[in-house]
């Protein structure tokens, strides 16, 4: 069960990655996208599903045609994510310079 | 010199590059690693054990202010080659993750400078994705800040 869609995991899978990377040039209708694979257009509209569930899409009404936009506030989340490891790592590193400032070779 | 702790983890790879340059002789980074009252200092642990050798086996405890065990760690050290490198695994006891294997290198930038590089390698690219997340968790905030207060009262 799903409920929620985990966005680590809509980034893990290939073809999402893809998407991502097709409508960051320009916002497209689910048919443009799925020009672009092999798969068929259903499963196309899987992907492109979860990745809206988990908001890294957004689509507009233009007329008849529904149009896929990136949300770059969701990808720079993802983006940020390491940042309190790095963090984490950066802050023990200043303590073992600052200890061993101590020390003699 | 650019100081700040790098973290390199490419997309769908199951392993991470962490890379530090420190102003610290590189005998002096290495000793950091394989004194346990020393590691305890930086790490905010109890190290009950660090056998800084080939086939050398290390355990880590640490504890919240009430003194319960939090987080507890080991691992075995496969190689050691004093001031340029240790190769480790590291598991975290009862827990669901498997070990991860680590290569440590230690270079020398110039007499009074130097450079770690640590790749962590893990069972899978799920497994990394939650290591990177783990800093939100409770227990290694609280080693932490535990580790913060040492440091306070040392000055």
């Amino acid at each position: 069960m799903e409920t929620r869609r985990d966005v680590f995991q809509a980034i893990a899978d290939p073809t999402r990655r893809a998407i991502l990377s097709l409508v960051a040039l320009q916002a497209m209708t689910p048919g443009a996208i799925a020009a672009n694979f092999d798969s068929s257009r259903q499963t196309i509209s899987k992907h492109i599903q979860i990745l809206s569930e988990c908001e890294l899409l957004h689509q507009t009404q233009n007329g008849r045609e529904i149009y896929y936009h990136l949300n770059p506030q969701k990808m720079k989340e993802i983006d940020s994510f390491i940042e309190p490891f790095r963090k984490m790592w950066d802050e023990r590193f200043d303590k073992l310079e600052a200890i061993m400032k101590n020390y003699k070779k | 010199m650019e100081k700040k702790t790098k973290i390199h983890a490419e997309e769908n790879r199951q392993d991470l590059i962490i890379t530090r340059e420190f102003d610290l002789p590189v005998e002096l980074l290495f000793k950091a690693y394989t004194e346990p009252e020393i590691v305890a200092q930086w790490m905010g642990t109890k190290v009950v054990k660090l056998e800084s050798k080939k086939y050398g086996a290390w355990q880590f405890e640490t504890s919240d202010p009430n003194g319960n065990i939090v987080f507890k760690a080991n691992g075995v050290i496969h190689d050691f080659i004093p001031n340029e490198k240790i190769v480790r695994t590291f598991e975290m006891d009862n827990s669901n993750f498997a070990p991860q294997l680590e290569f440590l290198e230690f270079e020398k930038l110039s007499d009074d400078t130097s450079k770690l590089t640590m790749q962590i390698i893990y069972k899978s690219i799920e497994h990394r994705t939650t290591q990177l997340k783990l800093p939100f968790a409770q227990g290694l905030n609280m080693a932490h800040n535990r580790l913060e207060e040492i440091l306070l009262n040392l000055k």
